[in-house]
């Protein structure tokens, strides 16, 4: 039988009160699996069960072969992020889970950005570029390709900068982020 | 060797003494190996069927249960049984055929993605990618299905892979670096949860499951008698603590006992050991045993504070910290008279609010009545194996469980079809024991096609349809949540059992009258192979007492 098991209406607002908080705190979440096929789907699939919404994500090889990191960032919501962890940590193929603090990593995503650039502009450009440390990487007659890497915003805060120009294109990859000083991830 | 040749091998290793399962295109070559494996294998009539007497013969015996089938259909059909060991921890391992590896992503005949559809209702799966991986694979399965906190384990095996000629060493050694439950409790935690149980004054001792999955009855027995702890357990739990003991409750949640969902609303502490704080226990959460404290015990780390904050949390194997925790509770020699006030509100309680139906003044004969005449007839001894409704309920209700294993049903995912077959496993686990199945007149006909298995292979199992022409539970609630309005719930008594059990080649009885109910009973069970029993009761009978969807404990009605 379904809860609860009164017939009274249930209204819209009440029900989108009920699935839409969130806390807005994020939480990086680097993940240690065994590298084997079936891993990410079976993350990926447990957030969404549990009703997470996932960020940005980003998989890639480790220093051991037989083992991949997951890095991935999510809003906590409603519920603690610990159910989730602790769900994680159930997967037989994850080996470890770290939460991250954000002022006790490293972290870096990678943006590209496709800019319209002709005249004036272009020159404005380079000199955007070179504050935000960024290379451009492509240069046409009508538009140049920047990369930038850096924090969350730092690339939010070159694309809010470059959009004027005319912001063809932006792509962006998840996060990865590494604890600072000796001890491992 | 075949790599399925390797495969019985393992099943072999492993202690496997029957598989329940159903041949097709994909598992050809497993079933050639079967041909000569020696190990026994039961042809069921339905894989769903094969996968809940897997559960049953596991539930019953402890041991890890086995299951069959082909790839497609074959393996959807064995989503719901993999669904329902998910939600009760049963340790299960599911193996299927999978089309050939060439014609993977084809939407080959008989393909489906068998590890994505099962994904999120296993504890784990593999799909075989190369033949060598198989040994290390279903070893890893029973390895992974058995420990922790049981599960079902799927194995996907594509056709030709099973064909390979491989290479086979006996090696039963598992190492899985992701995997390692934690099964020592943390001392100080225990140490903590004794004194919390010293210093109370009104505590409950809540079990589930977990005790019977942990073989611990008998340590939670010895903990709750180191002082006079009063005890009731889940619906899952039933038989983790004997009915007969003076400290006993009764069954907890919705259609527990009073004097068990009283007790826990006014406990000061309560010690879950293996339960999961289910709605089906709490009912309104915001109300849930508002003056207590919680000792949490649990070998999933994931169900402390999944819905209740636990005070102190307990993370492992219950037969382990049990003990433990007892003898740390001796040694503090606590005052037992301290609990003599909590014990006189609960006697209270019990003697206001036993378990109670108005019996028929006729004839007729009251669904109550049936289960109190099976466990009379049956001295209290029978495996019950339920399926899921009204008479699930009046059977965890009425019939006393004294020892663990003795009861089983399919509690979590509430699968209708589950008793048949299951009962079919258990009495295959147990052959020298009485095993009765309880059923309704909804639920039997959700798996009716295991009669013929029974029959095939004189499984001699008595089951009991508590006929009274509706889906029962379903009509209680329309009667008291949507104004009687009985919306598709009447069977119309369709179709005739004892004509059906004839067709089956099982005995077929129909039992309509009380006074002779017990000694009719009797005979049913006296009678060689397998027995389908009509019994014909109370058509409109509500099982009380109950907490309505979205209340407290302390407002249950009836």
């Amino acid at each position: 039988m379904g809860e609860p098991g009164t017939k009274e209406l249930l209204s819209l607002e009440e029900l989108n009160a009920a699935v839409g908080l969130r806390t807005g705190r994020k939480h990086v979440l680097s993940i240690l699996v065994e590298n084997k096929a079936g891993v990410l789907t079976r993350i990926a699939g447990l957030f969404a069960r549990r009703g997470f919404n996932i960020e940005t994500l980003t998989v890639g090889p480790t220093e051991d072969a037989e083992v991949s990191r997951v890095t991935l960032t999510v809003d906590g919501a409603v519920h603690p992020i610990d159910q989730v962890t602790k769900q994680l940590h159930k997967l037989v193929n994850v080996i470890k889970i770290r939460d991250l603090e954000p002022t006790g990593t490293v972290q870096r995503q990678l943006a590209l950005f496709k800019v319209a650039a002709e005249g004036g502009a272009r020159s404005e450009l380079l000199e955007l570029c070179r504050v935000f440390r960024g290379h451009v990487v492509d240069v046409t007659r009508r538009s140049v390709v920047v990369e930038i890497s850096g924090s969350d915003d730092k690339i939010e805060a070159f694309e809010q900068v470059v959009r004027p120009y005319g912001l063809i294109e932006m792509m962006r990859t998840g996060e990865i982020a590494m604890s600072r000083g000796r001890g491992e991830t | 060797m075949r790599a399925v040749d390797a495969v019985m091998e393992c099943l072999k290793a492993e202690g496997v003494d029957v598989v329940f399962g159903l041949p097709g295109g994909a598992n050809l070559p497993t079933y050639d190996a079967f041909y000569d494996a020696g190990i026994r294998h039961v042809l069921v009539r339905h894989e769903a069927g094969g996968g809940h007497a897997a559960e049953g013969y596991a539930k019953a015996t402890g041991r890890v249960g086995v299951a069959f089938a082909t790839s497609g259909p074959g393996a959807t059909n064995l989503v719901t049984p993999i669904t329902d060991a998910m939600m009760d921890s049963v340790p299960v391992v599911f193996v299927t055929g999978q089309v050939r590896t060439e014609l993977l992503g084809t939407d080959g005949f008989q393909e489906a993605d068998t590890i994505g559809i099962t994904m999120p209702v296993v504890k784990h799966s593999y799909l075989i990618q190369h033949p060598l991986e198989l040994p290390r694979v279903i070893h890893e399965a029973f390895h992974i299905a058995r420990t922790g906190r049981p599960g079902p384990v799927l194995i996907d095996i594509p056709q030709d892979l099973s064909r390979a000629d491989i290479p086979y060493e006996p090696c039963t050694e598992v190492t899985l670096p992701g995997y390692q439950p934690t099964i020592e409790g943390n001392h100080k935690q225990i140490r903590q949860a004794a004194k919390a149980l010293a210093a109370s004054r009104r505590p409950v001792i809540y079990a589930g499951g977990g005790v019977i999955n942990a073989n611990a009855a008998a340590e939670l027995t010895e903990l709750a008698t180191a002082d006079r702890f009063p005890v009731t357990c889940t619906l899952m739990g039933l038989g983790g603590f004997p009915a007969a003991n003076p400290q006993w409750l009764g069954m907890l949640g919705m259609h527990g006992t009073r004097a068990a969902n009283y007790a826990m609303d006014g406990a000061d502490l309560i010690c879950a050991i293996g339960a999961r704080f289910d709605d089906r226990i709490t009912g309104k959460l915001s109300e849930f045993a508002p003056h207590a404290k919680f000792i949490h015990i649990d070998i999933d780390p994931a169900e402390i504070s999944k819905n209740v904050p636990a005070h102190i949390p307990i993370v492992g194997d219950a037969k382990r910290i049990l003990p433990k925790l007892q003898s740390e509770y001796r040694a503090l020699a606590a005052d037992e008279a301290r609990l003599d006030e909590w014990w006189k509100q609960i006697d209270a309680w019990r003697e206001e609010y036993p378990l109670r139906y108005e019996d028929s003044s006729d004839s007729e004969i009251k669904p109550q009545f049936l289960i109190e005449a099976l466990y009379e007839a049956t001295g209290g001894e029978a495996i019950i194996v339920s399926d899921v409704g009204q008479h699930q309920m009046w059977t965890a209700q009425y019939y006393g469980f004294n020892r663990p294993r003795q009861w089983i049903n399919s509690g979590g995912l509430g699968t209708m079809g589950f008793g048949l077959p299951a009962a079919m496993g258990a009495q295959v686990g147990c052959p020298d024991q009485l095993v009765c199945a309880i059923s309704g007149d909804g639920s039997i006909q959700m798996n009716i096609q295991e009669l013929a298995t029974c029959a095939q292979n004189e499984i001699p199992v008595k089951v009991f349809i508590m006929n009274n022409g509706y889906l029962g539970m379903v009509r209680q609630w329309q009667e008291l949540f949507w104004d009687h309005r009985y919306s598709h719930v009447d069977t119309g008594s369709f179709p005739d059992f004892v004509k059906l059990a004839d067709a089956y080649g099982a005995t077929g009885l129909r039992f309509e009258d009380k006074t002779s109910l017990v000694e009719d009973i009797r005979a049913a069970i006296a009678t060689p192979g397998p027995v389908l029993v009509d019994v014909r009761v109370t058509r409109e009978e509500n099982t009380y007492p109950m907490i309505a969807p979205g209340h407290a404990a302390r407002d249950m009605v009836g």
